[in-house]
């Protein structure tokens, strides 16, 4: 049954879109509302959504409360409590809305005006569909199709006259039974792979890694949107590089040098070894600060990513975080060299207001 | 959904004990419901529809988080109607829902008793329908954006009523504006046959002429004659609005009048309702089996946060004080006379008229009297009741009294107006540029002066030309103005 308030709960939804919409590049670079998420759906505090009205200023006058306490002692008193009028009075705190992440898709790619994304051609899998919906002459009995077995019978009754409207009875013969059967079908299965590399040596501080996060959370988002599976690895490296979760990958606080062909190494292993192209869209992300140890490894990386990964990937991003300790380098190296290639992005991101574009610049070619 | 036999059993029993205890209240029609109607229903505040607006939305989402419907929302979801409608939560069990309806007969003996509630419309479930129904059609005609952005900001204005309009003869409650000096002459429609009229004399034809009528009239006004509180329906009778722009401002005006009774007897109302219920329930109608069910519920709707105001709590504490003291005399100018706290306590002579004493209360006081003619110093001791104030310097909210004067100043200072600012109109044609002008009657409170540059901007949308507010601001008076683009402040 369809609630009658259905109808201003989604103008009420509309408009908490419109305030996110509104300041959605300040709302993209805040950290606090990533961690508020609980399966689909993200908890997000909005600034007052309420009407104006004429009242007293908020520390006017004090008020009366109960309890314990001595005179000159704090107290929570005045604080707005529950159960006040419903339907009377608008909210006049901070509303905290839950809303999906789908819906943070959406205005994620309205707003950067993400164009969709396209999986790869001849990214087709053969299902078997475990669904009978075909038709066959022989088969099992457990597979009888009752009522088109009638049927021919009863056709076959009808055009050779013995069919006797007064005692109605149909009785098959072998040539009339029918069986459930199954098709094949082909499906395009769209599936996605996300590798996230990360860059956690000593150079790579608290706030580099919250823009990798927040980062981070808006692609899986996005990408999440764009396709049905999305599977998530995480490589960290320093001068090795390893595979870690989740947790590890957000929280992690190494200190080495930078050998940035190890996280390519194994992230080629790991694609070939598990992630056939042709079933995959496969979308590498490397965050760095950029301060490679030698020319001589970084020559090992272009040949890695220019053999190796590029070919394999939809598109292979890499964000570049400004720490007080990089060089730098390493992007200007990539830019040079595969400055022409399309399925190659580069971004330099050099604090939380850097987020958003080098967002568009990511996802805004729609691969 | 209806009752189930048990709970019908149930209502009927408790109706009954109700009936003998005296309590005198409309019918109550009680629905059963799942936690999503229900949460529909208390967004809609007790009624099962109202117009369309997004603020009824923003309650159900806040409602639908917080899952659980607890007993605090009881009282929103019995409406003053006749008959009353109250709402129970199918999942609730037995002793709850006998908890409830013995709340609700105790609330529905308030609102049909009480004269504050005299003026109301008993029958307001059909008015909101039709509210809804005249906001629907213009939705239809005109387009939901424009109509709902007219809604806003009129609701911003909706606590700019008169409380003692309704007092006076008539009432607030019909408002077909009258005009102050006789209707403005009727449009002169272009002579047509009649199956031309429609054609010769266009709807907006007739529009346009009746405002500049309506414009021209309102010119000649002296208006008003002394400064009008009833800001909202000075709006509806004198700003240049439009036919459907006059229908939202007068439902606004009518809900708001509807539901003021309930702002002003908030702790009376609920006070009076918990103590039925307990009487009730504790006297009557538990089961053994159900109380330790039954107090930990008490507890929760008698509880709060360390220093907060409960109102029930204080409404039924105070509702039994002077059961008691009535029963023991102790009220009367001798009463009044003796000065010795012990003799206070152990005073007791049976008048046992604490019966007929709270009865009376319960049809004749508002929170404000009540509060006023009945708080004690014993009183206030016994709920530790404090005052407490912003500090500045400490940058925390703290408790600054304990003594009654201060006590009782303090409660009668935040229940005046409920709560919000006394806005008057002063002059429609102020510096003779028909430019509008209302003062805030400072009682000793601030504006907060970003609330008022918006609210005030929707003011001037309804009057179209400028308008000024005169208000004390840290102690200078200071004119502010909207002109429809920005708020300036002159000194």
């Amino acid at each position: 049954m369809v609630l009658r308030i259905e109808r201003d709960r989604n103008r009420f939804r509309e408009m908490i879109k419109g305030r996110i919409k509104k300041d959605f590049k300040k709302f993209i670079s805040e950290g606090e509302m990533i961690g508020r998420q609980d399966g689909k759906i993200v908890s997000i505090p909005i600034p007052q959504i309420d009407l104006p009205r004429f009242k007293h200023g908020k520390n006017e006058g004090g008020g009366v409360g109960q309890g314990d306490g001595e005179v000159g002692e704090g107290t929570d008193a005045g604080q707005p409590g529950d159960g006040h009028g419903a339907g009377d009075q608008p909210g006049e705190h901070l509303l905290e809305v839950d809303i999906t992440l789908d819906e943070l898709a959406q205005i994620l790619g309205e707003e950067l005006e993400l164009p969709r994304i396209e999986p790869k051609g001849d990214r087709q899998i053969n299902e078997n569909q475990d669904r009978y919906t075909g038709i066959r002459t022989t088969g099992p009995n457990s597979l009888r199709h009752a009522k088109r077995t009638y049927k021919r019978a009863l056709l076959r009754q009808l055009s050779s006259g013995t069919y006797d409207p007064g005692d109605p009875r149909i009785i098959p013969i072998k040539d009339d039974m029918r069986f459930r059967a199954t098709r094949q079908a082909s499906t395009p299965k769209a599936n996605a792979l996300i590798v996230y590399l990360m860059d956690v040596s000593g150079s790579m501080g608290d706030e580099q890694k919250e823009i990798v996060r927040i980062e981070s959370f808006w692609i899986d988002t996005w990408l999440r949107n764009q396709y049905k599976d999305v599977e998530i690895r995480y490589i960290v490296h320093d001068a090795a590089a390893r595979e870690v979760d989740r947790h590890t990958f957000y929280h992690l606080r190494e200190s080495g040098g930078t050998k940035i062909s190890s996280a390519y190494i194994l992230l080629e292993k790991i694609l070939r070894e598990e992630y056939p192209v042709d079933d995959w869209n496969i979308y590498p992300f490397h965050f760095s600060d950029g301060d490679n140890w030698g020319s001589g490894d970084t020559e090992l990386c272009l040949k890695l990513l220019g053999d190796a990964v590029l070919p394999m990937s939809n598109q292979f991003c890499y964000g570049q975080v400004e720490s007080p300790y990089g060089s730098g380098q390493f992007i200007k190296d990539l830019d040079g060299h595969f400055k022409d290639e399309e399925q190659f992005v580069t971004s330099n991101i050099p604090d939380k207001d850097g987020i958003y574009p080098s967002i568009q610049a990511f996802l805004g070619k729609g691969r | 959904m209806n009752l189930t036999p048990e709970l019908a059993a149930h209502r009927d029993r408790i109706r009954q004990v109700a009936l003998d205890y005296g309590l005198d209240f409309f019918e109550v029609v009680y629905v059963l419901l799942n936690s999503a109607q229900i949460n529909e229903i208390a967004a809609f505040g007790g009624f099962p529809s109202r117009y369309p607006h997004w603020r009824f939305g923003m309650e159900y989402e806040q409602l639908s988080k917080s899952h659980t419907y607890g007993l605090s929302k009881i009282y929103e979801l019995v409406i003053n109607n006749d008959p009353s409608f109250a709402y129970l939560q199918e999942s609730n069990e037995d002793v709850d829902q006998k908890l409830v309806m013995a709340h609700v007969y105790g609330h529905s003996d308030f609102f049909k008793n009480n004269i504050f509630f005299a003026h109301t419309n008993r029958k307001m479930i059909d008015s909101m329908a039709n509210h809804g129904n005249v906001v629907r059609r213009h939705i239809d005609r005109i387009g939901q954006e424009t109509v709902e952005d007219f809604i806003d900001v009129v609701l911003s204005l909706e606590n700019l009523i008169d409380p003692n309009r309704v007092f006076l003869e008539g009432g607030a409650h019909h408002v077909a504006p009258s005009r102050a000096g006789g209707e403005p002459a009727a449009v002169g429609k272009i002579r047509a046959k009649e199956y031309l009229d429609s054609y010769v004399n266009p709807p907006e034809f007739l529009e346009e002429q009746r405002q500049k009528l309506e414009e021209e009239h309102r010119q000649r006004q002296q208006v008003p004659d002394r400064p009008e509180r009833d800001v909202l329906l000075f709006l509806a009778e004198h700003a240049p609005l439009q036919r459907w722009q006059q229908d939202i401002v007068e439902i606004i005006r009518d809900e708001a009048y509807y539901f003021l009774p309930q702002r002003q007897t908030k702790i009376m109302n609920e006070g009076w309702a918990s103590y039925w219920h307990t009487r009730i329930m504790t006297e009557k109608v538990m089961e053994a089996s159900e109380v330790i069910d039954y107090a930990d519920k008490c507890a929760g709707v008698f509880s709060m946060p360390p220093g907060n105001f409960n109102p029930y709590k204080v409404g039924i504490e105070l509702f039994r004080d002077i059961e008691r003291r009535w029963d023991r005399g102790q009220f009367g100018p001798e009463w009044e006379r003796c000065t010795d706290h012990e003799e206070k306590l152990r005073w007791n002579r049976p008048t046992n008229k604490g019966k007929e004493k709270i009865f009376e209360v319960r049809r004749l006081y508002n929170d404000i009297t009540f509060i006023d003619t009945f708080l004690t110093p014993a009183f206030c001791d016994q709920q530790q009741l404090f005052v407490h104030r912003y500090n500045e310097r400490t940058r925390r909210r703290e408790i600054s009294d304990r003594e009654f004067d201060a006590v009782k100043q303090q409660l009668l200072a935040s229940l005046s107006n409920g709560g919000n600012p006394v806005i008057k109109v002063i002059d429609a044609n102020f510096e003779n540029r028909g430019e509008l002008l209302l003062e805030h009657d400072h009682q000793g409170l601030d504006l907060d002066i970003s609330y008022a540059d918006a609210t005030l901007g929707n003011v001037q949308k309804l009057w179209n030309r400028p308008v000024h507010l005169r208000t004390l601001l840290e102690e200078k008076t200071r004119l502010f103005s909207h002109d429809g683009q920005e708020f300036n402040a002159d000194s």
